[in-house]
């Protein structure tokens, strides 16, 4: 693979995807993006075969200086290449729940989305700052024209919320970029990571990256832009917007504002975690009321990615490894929940949760779907949602149980509020005829489901496959935050440890066996 | 005095009024029927006297050598960049008139008119002269022959009140800003003895009196009116909207370019050593015109006079650009300028393109609802020329903030910067309004005409470059404007 530049090849696929469809008609805008996400899916998987766990920190690096004042420059780590895979992964099930559902102006609307495609992978894999923002700002267009086009009634309002909500954050972002590059006299990804910025600089870069990456997580109180977005986006939109788009966010912090400026985010990481704090329990409690499906998991999408942003303030292996698992977790779980209202929305055209009951017995494969992605968000052990999650607050505990604590009723109220949902939409008598008289689910959405709920499962039961290409990047960065960390109040003091097992038993002739043999089993 | 080698180096503005004048000839015999071949002849002649400016610009040209006419005028890299920009934007006003004039949108007095071309021509000398001129005579010579053909162009449709009006307008304050500069003038002229931009220069260095400062604020008021910056912008939006629409699009375009290099020129090389004088000046009228230029556009109907508003905004960031006071901040203001005519003159011509079955012209928003259903083609270009103008990547609209911008961070003007891109936020509100009504909302149907080729060829040439194709001309691009600003600080 040295040489090959597979991540260029990525991009360029889905844009040529992104202009065929522009110019066909329906029937085959269609099959053309289906062709090319799964195309970019088999390089991602390629990408991902031939990644080297514990090789060089930075892989598939190209680097061309095609632009005044910065360069194509693309490389990724284990960080980003999980990120990609998420977002080539989650493209084919996106074009496949638009498939019928969508039937005005089909080509631009898989147009924008293939070009979607090419501005995420290229976010995660741009190694030079500003061709990163270039990435980062452009998906803006393709965003607000699916919600703005394809969306429910309310989508103008979305729409411009949305679009001005990010700009607002990402400008700001910007003049700090200029900042930097002006200090440090590159543009360079990994050399930036390196550089250490002056303290007192540090707070100013960290707020206006904040900026931008709060808003795209996003955080509590800047979210409410996401319940808006969601609920107007078509089912597709949705999946885009919680699975990867959110995920921005959190790759920001991960890949700037942390390794960037390590101070000033030990110097801010409790104003992280209060609101943090504040968004688990309160859009915990918000999802709790709502009666439209859509708007319920969106806010549930608000509550997780407090876990993701508390765990990453963490300042430990743990947290890190947690947030990330989260994200992962989030993008597949949330993705899928917005598939199962989508389903349902296509057959009854209606967020109503009350328009709903009953549905297990009507449609039994679809409840066993919907139960499995629930049991997911909640984070049942064997599902990934559990992983992470436990991952994320055993790291918050090191630094603080108050925290950790908080946090930790984030999953109970999940709990609540999904299983609620659950069972006034698939258990209880069926009230509403139409609702009963819907069919299950058809091969095509069988197809989108069911790589989501083997992926969910495997990072369940084996999150090792997901952890091992990150783990080396996230030493690295637990090394350069190492010196930061705020203060803990976990107090954690090695203790001596025993001369036997706790559970050894005592031999007669006990000098034959040696503690090492003991241990061992 | 040489006179071969001025004449030499005013070759192109000498084309043009030869051109010109023979023009006005045909145009004075042939009648109107020869409007068409004189718009082909004046076009031809622009272009010639564009290609005259290649080699100068691709082998950079500053010094003495530039001096005409005993330091008169000075023909540098930074008077070529700005007379190529010129050219190219009045080839483009002449290219899509004769559509215009010949339908009927010209209302009662279809048919376009011979005087039509020449004036644009003797705008462009005008514009020539304003560019490189050296001294504040040959200056206000060229603002005037520029202003008055302006003023004519703007009336141009004689019958018709809305041209009438905005051509009176525009005369009646650019006299009043023209008596504003010239005061100012005759102020720097009493108190520095000079009228030649060196000698004021050298009147004006040490500790500046009340009397030269207010030369200097009488003169930079002057020449804010003229590229409409906040607080003189107030005409901007009637004119705009009253002129006929191609004489919009020239408006917007090449007089601007004229009058933001010329402004360049004189606080550089006139003001240059009383920066601290000028700075906060050229500071805070490009912050206004970011946030008025902004907030006036929002509640906007037709789509004329929102771009006036566009327009206004656009000369804040330019003006960014030269507040930054620096060889940096000039070349990142020559880019912008190269992108926003791009910009400009497209958004024009889209504009122009919005015609029913006869010709006339639509100019509201309720006109376009629904336009990338009817006319995918020209909704798609109006979308990107309005992301580009809100600056979102990766369109060529961001690349020239992103060189303002950094050039004003480079500079250490940190809080400056951060105000005026978090006011342009409220910019891209209007402009996703564009986007709004022609994808979002349900057709309106009335745009039914078809347009010529000159219209699709000037509009797909535009949109190429505001697309993210453009990139591929920013190190060409930002080569040129490097040396045509390293030629304005080379007197300095």
């Amino acid at each position: 693979m040295e040489g090959f530049p597979i991540l260029s090849l990525m991009m360029l696929v889905p844009l040529a995807g992104a202009l065929a469809c522009l110019f066909a008609g329906a029937a085959l805008a269609r099959w053309i993006a289906l062709g090319a996400t799964l195309a970019t899916f088999a390089l991602g998987v390629m990408l991902w075969s031939h990644y080297q766990i514990g090789g060089p920190q930075w892989q598939f690096t190209e680097r061309a200086e095609l632009f005044a004042g910065f360069s194509w420059a693309l490389g990724i780590d284990g960080i980003a290449l999980m990120l990609i895979m998420l977002s080539v992964f989650l493209m084919p099930v996106c074009i496949l729940a638009s498939w019928d559902s969508v039937q005005k102006r089909v080509g631009e609307y898989m147009a924008a989305f293939l070009f979607m495609e090419v501005l995420m992978i290229g976010t995660f894999a741009a190694q030079d700052l500003f061709l990163f923002y270039i990435f980062f700002e452009a998906g803006l267009i393709p965003m607000y024209l699916i919600i703005g086009v394809w969306g429910g009634d309310n989508r103008i309002y979305a729409s411009y919320k949305f679009f001005l909500y990010t700009l607002l954050g990402s400008v700001l972002m910007l003049i700090a970029m200029f900042w930097m590059v002006a200090e440090a006299g590159t543009t360079d990804i990994p050399t930036l990571l390196q550089y250490d910025f002056p303290a007192g600089a540090q707070t100013w870069l960290w707020l206006a990256f904040f900026a931008s990456f709060a808003v795209k997580v996003p955080m509590w109180p800047f979210h409410t832009w996401l319940p808006d977005a969601h609920v107007q986006a078509p089912t597709a939109g949705s999946v885009i917007l919680a699975g990867v788009l959110l995920k921005l966010g959190g790759y920001g912090f991960i890949r700037f504002s942390l390794p960037m400026f390590p101070e000033a985010s030990a110097q801010f990481a409790w104003a992280v975690f209060v609101l943090s704090m504040i968004a688990v329990v309160y859009t915990s409690l918000v999802a709790l009321v709502q009666s439209d499906m859509k708007k319920l998991i969106a806010y549930s999408s608000v509550a997780h990615m407090a876990i993701v942003t508390v765990g990453l303030f963490a300042f430990n292996v743990q947290g890190l490894e947690g947030a990330m698992i989260v994200m992962l977790s989030h993008g597949l779980v949330s993705a899928a929940l917005f598939l199962c209202v989508g389903v349902i929305y296509d057959r009854l055209h209606t967020r109503e949760i009350a328009r709903y009951g009953g549905l297990a017995i009507n449609m039994p494969y679809y409840a066993l779907f919907f139960l499995l992605f629930t049991m997911a968000s909640i984070g049942l052990p064997g599902t990934s949602g559990f992983v992470g999650e436990f991952l994320s607050l055993a790291g918050i505990y090191q630094t603080s149980s108050l925290v950790a604590l908080v946090s930790t009723t984030g999953i109970i109220l999940g709990a609540a509020y999904m299983l609620y949902l659950y069972r006034r939409v698939a258990f209880g008598g069926q009230v509403h005829e139409d609702a009963a008289a819907m069919r299950d689910i058809s091969p095509r959405e069988w197809l989108m489901m069911a790589p989501i709920a083997a992926s969910v499962l495997w990072m369940g039961v084996y999150p090792e496959s997901f952890l091992a290409p990150m783990r080396a990047d996230i030493a690295v960065l637990d090394a350069r935050l190492a010196a930061a960390a705020p203060a803990s109040d976990a107090a954690l003091t090695a203790g001596a440890p025993r001369a036997e097992a706790a559970n050894a038993l005592s031999h007669e002739n006990g000098a034959n066996h040696s503690s090492a043999e003991e241990g061992a089993h | 005095m040489d006179f071969a080698h001025s004449f030499a180096l005013i070759a192109p503005e000498l084309l043009l009024t030869a051109a010109g004048l023979a023009l006005l000839l045909v145009g004075a015999w042939g009648g109107d029927k020869s409007a068409r071949l004189v718009a082909i002849a004046a076009a031809a002649a622009l272009f010639g006297a564009g290609f005259m400016l290649v080699p100068g610009l691709h082998f950079g040209v500053d010094g003495p050598a530039t001096l005409a006419f005993g330091g008169l005028i000075k023909i540098d890299s930074f008077a070529l960049f700005a007379k190529a920009l010129i050219y190219l934007a009045a080839i483009g006003a002449l290219m899509v008139a004769p559509a215009f004039f010949n339908s009927a949108a010209a209302g009662t007095e279809r048919g376009m008119r011979a005087e039509y071309p020449v004036l644009v021509l003797f705008a462009a000398v005008g514009m020539s002269i304003m560019v490189s001129a050296n001294d504040f005579m040959t200056l206000y010579l060229g603002l005037e022959l520029n202003s008055l053909s302006a003023y004519v162009l703007a009336a141009i449709l004689r019958r018709d009140t809305r041209s009438g009006e905005a051509g009176l307008k525009y005369f009646v304050l650019g006299a009043l800003a023209s008596g504003i500069l010239l005061y100012g003038m005759s102020l720097l002229y009493g108190f520095t003895g000079g009228t030649a931009f060196t000698a004021v220069r050298a009147g004006l260095t040490g500790e500046m009196g009340i009397g030269a400062l207010f030369g200097v604020i009488f003169v930079l008021s002057g020449l804010a009116f003229k590229i409409s910056a906040v607080p003189f912008h107030m005409w901007t939006p009637d004119v705009y909207e009253g002129a006929p629409t191609p004489v919009t699009a020239f408006f917007a375009t090449a007089p601007k370019v004229a009058a933001v290099a010329l402004t360049a020129r004189v606080v550089f090389e006139v003001f240059g050593a009383q920066v601290d004088a000028w700075q906060q000046i050229v500071m805070f009228t490009a912050l206004a015109s970011i946030i008025f230029g902004a907030l006036g556009a929002i509640g906007q109907e037709n789509l004329k006079r929102l771009l006036a508003y566009s327009s206004i905004n656009n000369v804040g960031f330019i003006l960014l650009g030269l507040a930054v006071a620096n060889e940096a901040g000039v070349s990142a203001m020559l880019v912008y300028l190269f992108i926003y005519v791009a910009m400009s003159l497209g958004s024009f011509v889209a504009l122009l393109m919005l015609r029913d079955e006869d010709g006339a012209l639509f100019e509201t928003f309720a006109d376009i609802r629904g336009l990338s259903v009817t006319r995918p083609a020209i909704a798609w270009a109006l979308l990107l020329f309005m992301f580009s103008l809100a600056g979102i990547p990766p369109l060529l609209g961001f690349y020239g903030k992103f060189v303002v911008f950094q050039a004003t961070i480079e500079a250490g003007l940190v809080a400056f910067g951060a105000i005026a891109i978090a006011a342009s936020v409220i910019g891209a509100f209007y402009y996703i309004k564009f986007v709004k009504v022609m994808f979002f909302d349900a057709p309106a149907g009335v745009v039914t005409g078809k347009s010529g080729a000159a219209h699709w060829a000037l509009l797909g040439l535009t949109a190429a470059i505001v697309s993210p194709l453009g990139y591929l001309l920013t190190p060409s691009l930002t080569d040129l404007a490097d040396k045509a600003a390293a030629s304005l600080f080379l007197a300095v």
